[in-house]
């Protein structure tokens, strides 16, 4: 299957055309959007409150962020496949327990790390199982793992929980140390960024998934592994969700059976207000992260200037709303600017 | 987490409600096969109390806490069982896994009642879901003292409250007022803005900052974190930002405390702003280690199923009856005096430090 496929997806990419050039200009217009509306959020709010840009105040923005920007990559992967991954929040919760009983019983930081992350891969196969095998919803299939893999964090953590007293210091410590503003958490957070941001430009396999995203049964017909690449998003999805439960721990110290619940709605929420579509094939980390950065930032914008905290779901919601309308006005901006362009070159051919 | 949250706090207003309401009502569900159960009231509460009466000895008190194997309750029965050993009397502990197993809890009542214990000291996950099988108990002459959570008035003899919510208001404001040295900004950082229990704390920590000895305290803002670890963090932050000149916050629930305490911890304000509050000191060791926290408080809840114990002893005793204004002692907790609807108060809530932290374990 892959070998009849080779010729075509090892056809030198054709040189950037237009087309191409302006979708590119146009999505990074896209992600520009957020990052302008967070300057400006972060700028109106330095002007009314002079301790908000101050250098625990940068730091703290930072680390609010970093978990919710790790989850929101990993989401970002599945939802550029046409597929969503529900049970992030649940995966997050049960890594954190199974990083924090690692250290609590003396383990070392770097191995309890790595279990959450590999607990975390591990739900991933299981989602990408179910998805790409079951060939059922993503949705109701990782509604449903969701609800499982929180079952069995009840049952397994019960009462328990995991305090700060149980996790050695420097762990602790990495969870809000850094070097000037910048806190240890956001660097390796951006580290991972910026990985899951190359793979997807500049890999075959990466950009497999935009194209099964856009349409499946044509990423289906040119010969790209389905399953293998929808289980690579789930995978890569899971070990991240994982990483940020690990994180979780050294950030909050405490861990309990509720810890990551409904979670996965911020997440979806941070993914689609950074230009994510919904639709998949389009959108990248970046947007994804850069979403994860506004909304944490308005939960922090509004104490800082005394509006009551009750807004902030009102604000996430109209923002969410707010990104989809542009996403839909740009998509068929998009659509148009293509069609006469490809009109003029027929019209041109012809001439 | 059985303490000040915003869940436990609907359920006591939950609580409170249906117990207003169903005052003079016959309970509801459980099941016993016995259908002589629907006499209500109290019976046991009629016979006559007589504080001099000697206390028996060689009693078999159950303890029948929300849900076992949880840290809070294994203390409190931990301080029933040896009030018990005190007493020469026996102690027994059942009950359910999970803390919303109602059933399980009604059917661990029947059990006692047949198995003929002489008193039940239990938490209940339900105030109106027990009330018959206790009922039955209270007819077999079992006496029932309800214990952290109370059932419907009519369901037991006595309920031995933690603290009164005008003590923890009050107290948490005394504690802060000692930290920061009697003046400056001081903000609240609390659970959900609807939680009552919340609330009516707020309200008497506001009453007490009108005495004339806090006028140089001023309450800048109160906060709500919802019980949620990152919203907790960022409301802090978003104090500390907002009132550069803060200097201590009091945080009247468990998961807000350790929030805030987590993320001063990890501060520039590690010290220097004050914190205090309701915590577990479990949740807070590491904090009152690290110089972050200097105290904050919550009921010891050993004393309380010490008080529980001795209250049982002293109902089957017939040393008191349940009845408002009966003055009973309790070995070394000192005399109580049993209030409105049976309560007994078990005092001002402990304050935990560096010095006597390690001395709890839950």
């Amino acid at each position: 299957m892959t070998v009849t496929a080779d010729p075509v997806r090892q056809q030198p990419a054709p040189p950037p055309d237009a087309s191409r050039r302006l979708v590119d200009r146009v999505f990074k217009a896209r992600e520009l959007a957020v990052a302008l509306v967070l300057v400006l959020i972060l700028g109106a709010t330095q002007l009314s409150n002079t301790e908000f840009l101050s250098e625990q105040g940068v730091k703290d923005l930072l680390l609010n962020a970093t978990i919710l920007v790790l989850v929101a990559t990993g989401q970002a992967v599945v939802v550029i496949t046409r597929n969503v991954d529900l049970s992030v929040g649940s995966v997050l919760g049960i890594s954190a327990f199974a990083a924090g009983i690692h250290l609590r019983d003396g383990g070392s930081p770097l191995v309890a790390v790595l279990l959450a992350v590999g607990l975390g891969a591990l739900f991933g196969v299981l989602n990408g199982a179910l998805v790409s095998l079951g060939k059922v919803p993503a949705l109701v299939v990782t509604l449903g793992t969701l609800y499982i893999v929180r079952g069995i964090d009840s049952i397994w953590v019960g009462s328990r929980q995991i305090t700060a007293d149980a996790l050695p210091a420097g762990f602790v410590d990495f969870g809000h140390d850094g070097i000037w503003v910048l806190p240890y958490l956001a660097l390796l957070a951006t580290a991972v960024l910026a990985g899951v941001a190359y793979y997807l430009r500049s890999y075959h396999s990466g950009r497999d998934l935009y194209a099964l995203g856009s349409s499946p049964e044509a990423a289906r017909l040119a010969g790209i592994p389905v399953r293998a690449r929808i289980m690579t998003a789930y995978v890569l999805c899971g070990a991240l969700a994982g990483l940020a439960g690990a994180l979780y721990l050294a950030r909050f110290g405490n861990v309990d059976s509720a810890t990551g619940n409904g979670y996965e709605l911020t997440v979806v929420s941070a993914v689609v207000v950074g230009g994510v579509a919904f639709t998949g094939g389009s959108g990248t980390v970046y947007g994804a992260a850069l979403g994860a950065l506004l909304l944490t930032s308005i939960n922090s914008v509004l104490p800082a200037i005394g509006v009551s905290s009750v807004w902030v779901t009102a604000i996430n919601g109209f923002l969410l709303l707010l990104a989809i309308a542009a996403d839909r006005i740009l998509a068929l901006r998009v659509a148009a600017a293509l069609r006469k362009k490809a009109a003029r070159t027929r019209s041109a051919r012809h001439a | 987490m059985y303490g000040p949250t915003a869940k436990s706090a609907r359920l006591t207003a939950a609580l409170a409600v249906t117990a207003v309401l169903a005052l003079g009502a016959t309970a509801c569900s459980g099941t016993t096969k016995d259908s002589a159960n629907k006499a209500a009231g109290p019976a046991a509460a009629t016979g006559k109390a007589d504080p001099n009466k000697a206390i028996k000895k060689g009693l078999t008190v159950a303890f029948l806490p929300k849900q076992v194997n949880n840290p809070y309750f294994t203390t409190s029965d931990g301080g029933g069982k040896k009030a018990l050993e005190q007493l020469g009397s026996t102690y027994k502990e059942v009950g359910t896994s999970s803390g919303t197993d109602t059933s399980g809890q009604v059917s661990y009542v029947n059990t006692l009642t047949q198995q003929q214990v002489d008193a039940i000291a239990v938490s209940a996950q339900d105030p109106g879901a027990l009330c018959t099988a206790l009922k039955q108990a209270m007819k077999n002459g079992v006496s029932v003292v309800t214990y952290d959570s109370d059932t419907q008035t009519g369901c037991r003899q006595a309920f031995v409250s933690q603290a009164s919510a005008e003590d923890l208001g009050r107290t948490q404001i005394q504690l802060l007022a000692k930290q920061i040295g009697g003046k400056g900004e001081i903000a609240i950082l609390s659970a959900a803005q609807t939680a009552t229990n919340q609330n009516t704390w707020i309200d008497f920590m506001k009453d007490e900052l009108k005495k004339p000895e806090y006028k140089d305290i001023k309450l800048v803002k109160t906060a709500y974190g919802d019980d949620d670890a990152q919203k907790s963090f960022q409301q802090t932050q978003g104090l500390l930002q907002e009132h550069p000149g803060l200097k201590g916050i009091v945080s009247p629930t468990t998961v807000g405390i350790k929030a805030a305490a987590q993320y001063l911890s990890g501060s520039k304000y590690r010290g220097k702003v004050k914190l205090t509050g309701l915590g577990t000191p479990n949740d807070m060791r590491a904090y009152v280690k690290n110089g972050t926290v200097e105290a904050f408080e919550l009921w010891d809840p050993a004393k309380l199923g010490a008080l529980a114990a001795h209250t049982a002893v002293a109902l089957e005793s017939g040393r008191i009856t349940g009845a408002e204004g009966e003055t009973f002692t309790a070995g070394d907790l000192g005399s109580f005096t049993i209030g409105k609807d049976g309560v007994v108060l078990l005092g001002k809530p402990t304050v935990f430090d560096k010095a006597n932290i390690d001395q709890f374990k839950f």
